[in-house]
């Protein structure tokens, strides 16, 4: 695996054309920073709008095998064989909804966390639309097949781009190419035509921003890309800041701050379990995720604001006493509050906001306080 | 000026080295956020890890050049680390050493040498 040729996405060239930095990274060769740099591309997102390239993470249809052609029974059936694997309330989804949820293994930990939207139009109702990680993909792919195989069908969309378009300006950026976009709500998604090509748009992101991640055919992304660059307001940025915006906004990272040991109760996504499907506890690790809604918990992700150097992913957690707790699983340095900041894992009783930690970067120990997440505000389109 | 492979330089005059990282070293590592320096008097061996610089990213060691004792760190850096990008070069030397052997740094690259050096990376 790491001798095989990095990958390119769609938008290799236009990034070289604005002076990137890049990098490795899930087998893909992309942008770290632009000239710029981290600190501003974070600023200018905050405060502007950034532009993303994403292509290298995995979106994916999966299709109904039988479709009955009536739309709300394939809806259900497609629904129901997705939710043997992950815990969301696939069913209940409105035509256009987004929802954030997991892939789990059988003791309910997180072989990945995903998005899954539903489509609008009444003949793709045995459809839903998929985007995974970047470096789980092919792992998940394999595991949707191996399970609902049979059911339903799973086809990567590997040759378009994934664009996101992320800050306070990029609806007002993106109202000016495609005034319905306006319409949808965080979490909502629709089919639109942009530059004369069919775009699929969800009001969605990983910055703690409004915006929107648009998948897009390969052969215009350079188009699309160039064009949103013309507004002023619009500036492309890199991973890094990327991976900055994304811990203040107090979101994990998979392979980082979650993985396939950590359940999304350990990692305080409860929030993607809904109701019904706690009570079924009908998904893989079901018993031990009903164990740990009824308080039964080890461990338990917290944010850390940081005194002195950044806290990096490994650094351990310790706690007055000097007694070793936890793991930092991310850290870094945090642009909009100026201080370090970072993700980690402590035992709930050490997890109230407040709580003064020690975190030991290279063998000495620094003040830490247990911080409420996000540490940056959301600023979601919220609508409904 | 003598530069290591390590990307620091070292500029000496009479027997006190001052000490930085090269502008190559900064543009790769890019905005600097964090600086840790040594304490005053601490006795340095060759490829000892004497700073740390950290970036958004990441965090990376400064080793000493040369051994010595350390006279004085830029106390700047801590308040202002974004220096160590604007003039890595000049204002924002790292430490001071008090040299004890001259002979390891004529040992060290020159100017010439390092760019030729920089060109093989």
């Amino acid at each position: 695996m790491t001798h095989q040729p990095l990958k390119r996405t769609p938008l290799y060239e236009s990034h070289q054309a604005l002076g990137a930095k890049f990098v490795p990274f899930a087998g893909y060769e992309m942008p770290v920073q632009y000239r710029d740099g981290v600190l501003a591309e974070h600023r200018w997102t905050r405060e502007h709008v950034g532009l993303f390239d994403v292509s290298h993470m995995g979106p994916a249809l999966l299709t109904l095998v039988a479709p009955s052609g009536d739309p709300e029974a394939d809806h259900a059936a497609i629904a129901s064989a997705l939710e043997r694997l992950v815990p969301g309330d696939i069913a209940g989804l409105k035509r256009g909804g987004q929802r954030y949820t997991f892939l789990l293994n059988e003791s309910g930990g997180i072989v990945d966390d995903l998005m899954i939207a539903r489509p609008i139009p009444d003949d793709k109702q045995g459809l839903l639309y998929l985007v995974v990680n970047a470096g789980t993909k092919d792992g998940d792919f394999a595991l949707i097949e191996k399970t609902l195989g049979g059911v339903a069908v799973l086809t990567p969309l590997a040759d378009d781009a994934l664009i996101a378009l992320q800050g306070p300006e990029a609806a007002a950026v993106f109202a000016a190419l495609v005034p319905e976009a306006a319409d949808l709500g965080f979490m909502q998604t629709a089919r639109f035509t942009l530059l004369g090509e069919k775009a699929a748009v969800s009001r969605s992101g990983y910055t703690g921003e409004d915006g929107y991640e648009i998948l897009f055919p390969a052969a215009k992304a350079p188009a699309l890309w160039a064009r949103l660059l013309q507004d002023d307001r619009v500036r492309a940025v890199g991973l890094g800041a990327r991976d900055s915006l994304r811990l203040e906004a107090g979101l994990p990272l998979y392979g980082h701050d979650l993985d396939e040991t950590i359940s999304p109760v350990e990692a305080g996504l409860t929030f993607a379990l809904s109701k019904r499907r706690r009570e079924a506890g009908d998904f893989p690790g079901g018993p031990r995720i009903q164990r740990e809604l009824a308080g039964s918990l080890t461990r338990v992700r917290v944010g850390l604001k940081v005194q002195g150097a950044p806290a990096r992913e490994g650094a351990e957690i310790a706690d007055a006493s000097g007694a070793v707790i936890g793991k930092v699983t991310s850290g870094g340095f945090s642009p909009s509050l100026s201080a370090p900041i970072a993700l980690g894992f402590v035992p709930p009783a050490f997890s109230a906001i407040g709580t003064r930690l020690n975190v030991i970067v290279r063998g000495k120990p620094q003040p830490a306080e247990v911080a409420a997440l996000p540490f940056v505000p959301h600023h979601y389109a919220r609508k409904v | 000026m003598r530069f290591t492979k390590d990307h620091e330089w070292v500029s000496l005059d009479g027997d006190i080295a001052t000490v930085g990282i090269t502008a190559y070293a900064a543009e790769q590592l890019g905005d600097v956020v964090f600086v840790e320096l040594p304490d005053v008097g601490k006795a340095l061996k060759p490829g000892d890890a004497m700073a740390v610089v950290e970036s958004v990213k990441a965090a990376s060691d400064v080793y000493a050049p040369i051994a010595g004792e350390v006279t004085e760190a830029n106390t700047a850096l801590p308040d202002t680390p974004e220096m160590v990008n604007q003039d890595p070069e000049k204002d924002a030397w790292i430490v001071r050493i008090k040299v004890s052997d001259k002979a390891q740094i004529d040992a060290l690259m020159d100017r010439t040498a390092y760019e030729a050096f920089l060109d093989t990376l």
